[in-house]
């Protein structure tokens, strides 16, 4: 039989706890195709959140760090003192860990343009906690602490992290992509590919928001939650390139 | 050579000739000197210094660079040691060894910038959330202080823990002459390779975490920290005896205070009163068999915890003595600080 | 000995009090410089406290002074009682008008701003140093003057124009004790 598909070898085979349709999995496999592809599974470090990715160390065969909620591009800072600088370094974390709790950590790595891949699972809802709302949550969005959907006036409005990101001297390459059909797969996995190799060249840091879905919580099929995604997520929060010092560079 | 060197500086250095090669802090006084100090010395080293945005930035800072395998460092002072907590803890629950310097001030809250000792509990007791201790240090010289934070980074590793020093603000900014022990040779570091998460390439994950979703899992990892603790006690626990061999009454006192302590013991002698002092240089363990040791000498009348607190370490005193002998306090708070004079008052007119 | 320096932010207070720490490590005995610190730092009253010894020094702090230095008047006041009896107060008279209430303690008025101006501006805490010396006894001109060469390290030019100032202060001193 020839084989046409095998998973990455980054993969470990531990079964993964993610729900299904949910598009953690995706940026999993993702991150390892793209690790592989670059030659860089040896030396990989990866820093996982607190939400519905703090098991992620179970399923990367590389060295890992559970960080404190918030906390992973600090924990990052100080592992890209100590270590090679050829070693790849990423930080996988979702909205609530980044956009929330981390806001301060995640603005001061941009600022600092630390060396490393900062992967961020935009699915605008606390998931591992139940459905809460997030700070990416988007108006009339419902969640479990906003049942009538997000009123900006009561719960203050939602951020656009990629935006306001690129507002910074620091980072190199922001882009925000999508998983949900096979073009918008590959696009992202070209984003995150183009973000590790900006790290390769030291470029700095790179930030890759992966729109994302969350089945579960939005009490959605995953092909309803996808197509949520598609129109009113694609909307609110428009993907495309936000900043990217290599095209700075060659003008 | 002995030098004059002020407090904060000289623990700079001294976690320099350790090893220590990154620092990760955030400005607060009365400890400012520290990350000032690390900002270029570490730089000349090799090494790397962050000014984090947090104190809470900082100690996870540390835990990645400690995680990674390095002699990793930050200092505080009590409204920043509060926000390092979180950090503390994950550093304990991912068994991973730091040095913590925290310089007490005054509180609740902002509080003041002055001397104080109010974070006893806090540095003792936990601090964080979940079971795990710090192993605490309390120097009360500078040199005291260069010989602690040489030897906390061997003992952080040695256990694979978490090393808190206190002091308090007068001893981070007083000079006093001290000497510097000589750089430790980095190859001569433990070898920390079977665990730290540096990125390897013999396929064996190393990985930092402190999460166990698994309650026997979780209840067994206690129990490991707890039998570390122990071994801890039993060989780590440090005090010095002032005094003590006749002294009827009996001050305990650590760090800034136990030196206050010393000079009213001397004042009492002279008075023909029989003073002494057993000052723990270990906060946690806690040197409890030498006080109980000393409650059951039939000479002691009492004993006279001092501290710049309502009363912390009074009741680790009063646990050691357990009903053997009175316990009495004198503290003062705020900022304020003690004079020999007011302890030679307190005992004279207790006695 | 136990000695308290205090006047304005600014009037070099810390800075005699570490003179005086040097100069004592450079006469192998231990020495503590503790000082206020906060806001005083921005331009109210500062003051240190100052022990050298042979022995070990055990507080820091200190309640009975052996020698005060008040830098102005409400640095007097504050301490002028604390000195333990037949110990020294010394005031900078260019600034302090007040006499000591005290009838126990040697009492010192040095216009020091003055009498330093005429060598170097900048050098009535190195010219008080001086003054502080026949008062020590046991701490030589030879070690302060190390202690200067230290202290000024990376400003050498200063050097001279200190040492002098050093010297003329011993010298005035040295006469008002006998």
């Amino acid at each position: 039989m020839k084989i046409v598909a095998t998973k990455p070898k980054m993969l470990t085979d531990a079964h993964m706890h993610y729900c299904p349709g949910c598009t953690h999995g995706i940026v999993h496999r993702l991150i390892a195709e793209v690790l592989e592809e670059l030659g860089k599974t040896d030396n990989a470090i990866g820093i996982m959140p607190v939400g519905c990715a703090v098991f992620g160390y179970n399923y990367f065969n590389c060295d890992m760090y559970q960080a404190a909620h918030g906390r992973a591009p600090s924990v990052a800072s100080g592992v890209r003192r100590v270590v090679n600088p050829d070693n790849i370094i990423f930080c996988y974390q979702g909205d609530g860990d980044l956009a929330s709790i981390g806001m301060a950590e995640t603005v001061h790595a941009c600022m600092r343009g630390e060396n490393i891949t900062v992967i961020f699972i935009n699915n605008q809802i606390y998931g591992m906690t139940g459905g809460q709302m997030a700070p990416t949550t988007m108006p009339g969005e419902k969640a479990t602490t906003c049942i009538y959907g997000r009123d900006p006036k009561v719960y203050g409005n939602p951020v656009h992290m990629s935006e306001m990101l690129a507002t910074l001297t620091g980072p190199a390459y922001i882009e925000r992509v999508a998983c949900f059909d096979v073009a918008h797969v590959r696009k992202a996995k070209a984003a995150i590919k183009k973000a590790f190799q900006i790290q390769m060249a030291k470029k700095g840091l790179s930030f890759i928001e992966v729109l994302a879905n969350c089945p579960t919580n939005y009490h959605m099929t995953p092909l309803d939650s996808m197509n949520f995604v598609k129109t009113k997520g694609c909307e609110f929060y428009p993907l495309g390139v936000y900043k990217d010092i290599t095209t700075e560079e060659n003008k | 050579m002995k030098k004059l060197w002020k407090g904060n500086e000289a623990i700079a250095e001294a976690a320099v000739a350790a090893g220590c090669r990154y620092f990760f802090g955030y400005p607060i006084t009365p400890q400012n000197e520290i990350p000032e100090y690390m900002s270029w010395r570490l730089f000349e080293v090799g090494g790397a210094f962050i000014q984090a945005e947090s104190e809470v930035s900082a100690i996870n800072m540390v835990y990645g660079a400690a995680g990674a395998g390095a002699r990793a460092m930050t200092s505080s002072s009590s409204p920043g040691i509060s926000l390092k907590q979180e950090g503390i803890s994950y550093i304990a629950g991912a068994d991973l060894p730091c040095v913590i310097v925290n310089m007490m001030r005054s509180g609740p809250g902002l509080g003041g910038i002055q001397p104080a000792q109010g974070d006893y509990f806090q540095a003792t007791k936990g601090g964080g959330h979940g079971d795990y201790h710090c192993i605490v240090f309390a120097p009360s010289t500078v040199q005291e202080f260069v010989d602690i934070t040489y030897r906390a980074f061997d003992v952080a590793d040695e256990y694979k823990n978490p090393v808190m020093i206190i002091g308090d603000g007068m001893l981070g900014q007083m000079m006093e002459s001290a000497e510097i022990p000589p750089m430790r040779d980095l190859s001569t570091l433990p070898n920390k390779d079977s665990w730290a998460a540096c990125g390897h390439s013999d396929g064996k994950q190393r990985l930092i975490n402190s999460i166990r979703f698994e309650a026997d899992e979780l209840e067994a990892f206690n129990d490991y920290l707890f039998k570390k603790y122990e071994k801890i006690a039993e060989k780590e626990t440090r005090y010095e005896e002032y005094y003590n061999e006749d002294a009827e009454y009996v001050f305990v006192a650590y760090g800034s205070v136990a030196r206050i302590c010393k000079a009213a013991v001397m004042e009492l002698r002279q008075e023909g009163i029989k003073a002494g002092l057993i000052r723990p240089i270990t906060l946690y363990p806690y040197p409890s068999k030498v006080i109980n040791d000393t409650a059951k000498k039939h000479g002691v009348k009492k004993f006279i915890t001092v501290e710049m607190s309502k009363g912390q370490m009074v009741e680790d005193v009063r646990l050691a003595v357990n009903g053997l002998k009175p316990v009495e306090f004198y503290g003062r708070c705020g900022g304020n600080v003690m004079m020999p004079a007011d302890l030679v008052k307190f005992v004279k007119e207790g006695k | 000995m136990k000695i308290i320096i205090s006047g304005f932010g600014g009037q070099g207070v810390l800075s005699l009090g570490k003179f005086i720490s040097y100069s004592a490590i450079e006469e192998n005995l231990n020495t503590s410089w503790l000082p206020s610190y906060g806001p005083e730092m921005r331009g109210g009253t500062a003051n240190c406290s100052v022990i050298y010894s042979a022995e070990e020094i055990a507080a820091p702090v200190i309640d009975k002074p052996d020698v005060l230095i008040a830098f102005n008047e409400p640095s007097l006041a504050k301490f002028e009682n604390s000195v333990v009896p037949g110990g020294v107060i010394i005031i900078n008279s260019d600034i302090v008008h007040t006499k000591t209430t005290r009838k126990d303690v040697k009492f010192y008025e040095i216009p020091v701003d003055t009498l330093a101006s005429a060598i170097n501006k900048r050098g009535a805490n190195v010219y008080m140093l001086g003054a502080l010396l026949p008062i020590f006894k046991d701490i030589t001109v030879e070690a302060a003057t190390k202690a200067i060469e230290h202290v000024f390290e990376s400003k050498p030019k200063v050097i001279p124009a200190n040492i002098e100032c050093l010297k003329a202060g011993c010298e005035y001193m040295t006469k008002l004790v006998k």
